[in-house]
């Protein structure tokens, strides 16, 4: 499958999820250029981490006028896949593609820490791989991840299975003191009405790999590349599976000019 | 005609003032002193240090660049480099800790991607007041959230560091900053206006009236006017200057440029008279095309000016629209404002005007060097006098009050706000020994630490400095690293007192001395005088930064223990030391007697075993016993783990028990291994002449210490875990009165 990574300048998990979907996955991987309005005929786009335009007014704010993100929108409109990781998450609430908003942390702090998530629905595009109440050991690192909702919409939230994970402890139990960032409802990652657009607080990116600590992030890129080969038709295991360049401890030159 | 005010308001000397007179030939306009005042600081000259710096080792196996550069590079091999250095925030952080703090981080960043390199890890040494004080802790505040504002937008890691407290830090927090880099060894750059005729580029924000005279501030003693000096401080935007980094290192990689310099301290002064002195020759530059961000600057504003986010780069003329262009895509703005000239001197122009006009080797390279007299302080003999303290009944009450104190206890309040992960090559997170990246694609990593104790170097300055090389390195052995080089960052007091001048002089030639038994070279780092106020210095706190290489990845043990069952065992030996103890100052209020003994042959040999046992595949935890002495590491190896594992620890030496559990004796290290592996252990350990032994199994809920048959230590872990974990937060809870 054909994965795209959308970089805006201040993207800095960009590298980090490039790197997992390709060396690690082994998916083809572009970045897709902020400036830019061609979307490269991409499967799935990836909105990475980072403070994408500075984020000194809300978080996300300005990423949504960008016209990489007018591509993205048609682009979800027609069902396509599209993942935002913590600040690609902001930037999709943002850009009204997910319901709901973010707060700054309920501490006020930025929080860097490893936490547990449960996969509440996993019959997404984003959590097939896994079993109903898997819970998955990913790292946080934001300053505005406690999401908010209001209750009418919480509800149907709720009603229509869209809360594909919520902080939890080790064993899977819901709590507060696990509920690091104060989430309404524990909600770490929430998924729209039809599916094809996930946000999360969460960086799998970041536990995708042994030495890290932590391999449970595969889980979602695994979900996705699952759902988009049996979309595609046939099974047919590509030979893309082969394709494995060389690994470089420095990133390449991103985007065009 | 420059008058007494004016020179102390510069920080100058009539006899400095005098020599500038004689170098150019006539006398300095305004701007042209300002420039001199700035450059001739102790900040950016070293003008009290740089006959003692000259002590430090300077060569080594794998040295690629060392001192005089914008930081040190190492060879790592497969074609990499590692660029690295640490500076000092100390003044502005006092002022301003926020934007101290983070501008501080910047400006370190920026010298590690002038060099062509891409920041991968950033580690801080902070130091401040007890943190018991409201205003202490709303310096600690700001200070971290600075950091963690700066570097997490940035995006490069914050992989570790240290936090202490101490009454001398109150009116003088330290922070210090050490960034490492990653670069491919055929693509560095350097900060030289080569080339006649080549065009000068300023990039970056604008320029604007903040932070004039920062460098000059930061060389001088703070009194009573603090307050006034806020504008002083500049202000980060961290966006902006990953927009810089991510145009350089292309504008790098297209090979269009031919020498680069961050404006940091001393701003546009340092750049030009810097690269243009490096490479020999000369630069003329027009200030009315400097970008400003405000109406109305003058030149002497304009040249001292320490906005933040900024650089000059020197490239040929042809290659100026490409370069451009590249900013462009990175929304940044580039001017060219001046060329390359022949003759070895700066000329600046403004409004059709010269209004400078120096030779640059006359302000780089000529600044006045002093051999301050020293003499050891009247303290000195009375506080390494020490009469031992009768040993307290209940030591198990001592164990618990250590691993609270907040010298000792966890500091994840802190490094939880630093976004540790980012880049995704964080191996060993922050609060162990050292940090370790994988470097992507390779076996090997990169291993990194900062250490050091300002009441050893109280005590005994020299002592302080050695101790402060050893126990970095016994760090990065405990990560199964080799040491390859150092950078150190020196606060001391003023210079200008012959006390102040003797610590530093002792602490320099102890560091000198173990960098050399080490064989590591010092490839640079910041000397920070003047950390006073009203009159009261800080403690000498020398800061080693040391990066180590690590062979391969997959034998890097765990910081805490990984499971039950498994043997406990001690390298090095035990001895009766409680002098500048944790120990003694937080039992008994004392900070006396010598600092541990140091036998660098047999450092060097427990080191070596470590590291030799661990690239064997032996070792399943390793941790060293620093602060707080052998119970306070066995507790933390006890919380460090993936959940709270006890231990029972039996000991037979003869001292006494309080030395045996408490006291900080250097050389030492705490292993554990499967039960099988002990023998191969105890075997190399016998061969490389280090005493080991077995001191006991981890497992069980309780951390118990046994001497000489009896039960000293007993203590749930939970509890244990509880004091030390909660220390630190509980004292910034919002009480609720």
């Amino acid at each position: 499958m054909k994965f795209g990574v959308v970089v805006f300048p201040g993207s800095n998990c960009d590298y980090d999820t490039f790197h997992v979907l390709q060396n690690v996955m082994g998916q083809e991987t572009v970045f897709l250029w902020h400036k830019e309005h061609n979307l490269q005929g991409v499967d799935c786009v990836v909105l990475p981490g980072g403070f994408s335009y500075g984020d000194y007014l809300r978080s996300g704010a300005i990423a949504r006028f960008s016209p990489i993100m007018r591509e993205v929108k048609k682009f979800a409109d027609s069902g396509g896949l599209v993942l935002g990781i913590c600040n690609g998450f902001q930037i999709l609430l943002e850009a009204g593609l997910l319901p709901g908003a973010m707060l700054r942390n309920k501490n006020l702090k930025f929080l860097c820490q490893q936490v547990y998530i449960r996969i509440e629905n996993n019959r997404t595009a984003f959590s097939n791989a896994g079993r109903r109440g898997q819970v998955l050991k990913i790292p946080i690192a934001h300053f505005d991840g406690n999401y908010y909702a209001p209750p009418e919409l919480l509800s149907d939230l709720e009603k229509n299975r869209q809360i594909v994970f919520r902080y939890c402890d080790q064993n899977g139990k819901l709590s507060q003191e696990a509920n690091v960032n104060g989430s309404v409802n524990n909600i770490a990652g929430l998924i729209n009405r039809q599916g094809n657009v996930l946000g999360m607080m969460p960086h799998p990116e970041r536990a995708s790999e042994k030495i890290l600590g932590s391999e449970d992030g595969k889980i979602i890129f695994r979900s996705m590349i699952d759902y988009l080969e049996k979309k595609k038709g046939s099974g047919k295991k590509k030979a893309v599976r082969a394709f494995r360049p060389a690994v470089s401890p420095l990133p390449p030159l991103i985007g065009t000019f | 005609m420059i008058d007494e005010k004016t020179l102390a308001d510069h920080n100058l000397t009539r006899e400095e003032y005098d020599l500038i007179v004689n170098l150019i030939g006539r006398e300095p306009n305004l701007t042209e002193l300002g420039i001199f005042s700035v450059m001739w600081s102790e900040h950016c000259g070293y003008k009290s240090s740089r006959v003692y710096l000259k002590k430090f080792p300077t060569r080594g196996k794998y040295l690629i660049q060392g001192p005089g550069e914008n930081a040190g590079v190492m060879d790592i091999g497969d074609g990499l480099a590692v660029v690295f250095k640490i500076e000092s925030h100390n003044h502005p952080s006092y002022i301003e800790p926020y934007q101290g703090a983070a501008t501080g981080v910047g400006g370190i960043l920026r010298d590690i991607f002038t060099m062509g390199a891409r920041p991968v890890a950033v580690l801080d040494s902070l130091r401040f007041g007890p943190i018991d004080e409201p205003g202490n802790r709303s310096i600690m505040d700001g200070v971290v959230s600075g950091i963690s504002g700066y570097g997490n937008s940035f995006g490069v890691p914050t992989v570790g560091g240290e936090v202490y407290f101490h009454e001398c830090y109150a009116q003088n927090p330290l922070v210090n900053v050490c960034c490492v880099g990653l670069a491919q060894k055929d693509r560095l750059f350097f900060a030289r206006a080569s080339g006649v005729g080549n065009a000068v580029i300023y990039v970056g924000a604008r320029t604007g009236r903040d932070g004039i005279h920062g460098a000059t501030m930061a060389s001088a003693e703070f009194g009573e006017e603090t307050e006034h000096k806020r504008p002083n401080v500049q202000v980060g935007d961290p966006f902006k200057e990953k927009l810089l980094l991510e145009a350089c290192l292309e504008a790098m990689a297209r090979n269009l440029i031919v020498g680069i310099q961050d404006m940091g301290a001393a701003g546009l002064t340092c750049s030009t008279t810097e690269m243009a002195a490096k490479a020999g020759t000369g630069m003329e530059i027009n200030l009315d095309l400097v970008p400003q961000r405000e109406a109305g600057m003058n030149p002497y504003e304009i040249m001292l000016s320490e906005s933040q986010e900024r650089m000059l780069i020197v490239t040929e003329p042809d290659k100026v629209q490409e370069l451009q262009k590249i900013f462009n895509k990175w929304d940044l703005e580039a001017a060219v404002i001046g060329r390359v000239t022949d003759d070895g001197r700066l000329r600046a122009y403004f409004h059709g005007q010269q209004v400078i006009d120096i030779p640059v080797k006359a302000v780089v390279d000529l600044c006045p060097a002093y051999r301050r007299p020293a003499r050891t302080p009247a303290f000195q003999k009375k506080v390494t006098r020490l009469r031992p303290p009768e040993m307290p009944s209940d030591l198990n009450q001592v164990f618990l009050q250590l691993l609270a104190s907040p010298n000792i206890a966890d500091k994840e309040w802190v490094f939880r706000q630093y976004d540790h992960m980012v880049q995704v090559n964080t191996m060993v997170l922050p609060g162990a020994d050292a940090a370790v990246l994988r470097l992507k694609g390779l076996k090997k990593g990169l291993a990194m630490t900062l250490d050091g104790n300002s009441l050893y170097t109280f005590l005994n300055p020299r002592k302080g400095g050695q101790i402060a090389v050893a126990e970095a390195c016994r760090n990065l052995a405990c990560v199964g690293a080799t040491p390859i080089g150092v950078t150190n960052c020196l606060n001391f007091g003023n210079p200008e007192k012959p006390e102040i001048m003797w610590q530093f002089k002792q602490a320099v030639e102890g560091i000198a001395e173990a960098c050399r038994r080490f064989e590591i070279p010092v490839t640079g780092g910041n000397v920070s005088f003047y950390n006073e106020t009203e009159g009261k210095a800080v403690y000498p706190t020398p800061v080693l930064g040391i990066i180590g290489l690590v062979e391969d990845t997959a034998l890097v043990p765990a910081a805490g223990f990984r499971g039950a069952g498994e043997v406990i065992i001690l390298l090095g030996e035990n001895t009766e030391e409680l002098g500048g103890s944790e120990y003694l100052r937080l039992v008994f209020s004392e900070e006396k007697g010598q600092p541990p003994a140091l036998n660098f042959d047999r450092e060097k040999r427990v080191q070596d075993c470590c590291r030799q046992a661990i690239k064997s595949g032996l070792v399943r935890t390793a941790h060293d016993l620093s602060e707080g002495g052998l119970a306070v590491a066995l507790a933390e190896c006890s919380f460090q783990g993936p959940r709270r594992i006890g231990f029972e620890v039996k000991l037979n030496d003869r001292i006494r028990t309080d030395a045996l559990l408490f006291g900080e004796s250097q050389s030492r290290i705490l292993l554990t291994a499967r039960k099988e592996n002990v023998r191969k252990i105890l075997a190399l350990a016998r061969k490389m002449k280090v005493r080991a032994r077995v001191i006991g199994r981890t497992g069980g809920g309780n951390m118990i210490i046994w001497h000489r048959r009896k039960k000293v230590i007993d203590q749930p872990a939970d509890l244990g875990y509880r004091a030390w974990k909660n220390s630190i937060p509980d004292y910034f809870k919002i009480k609720k009165s």
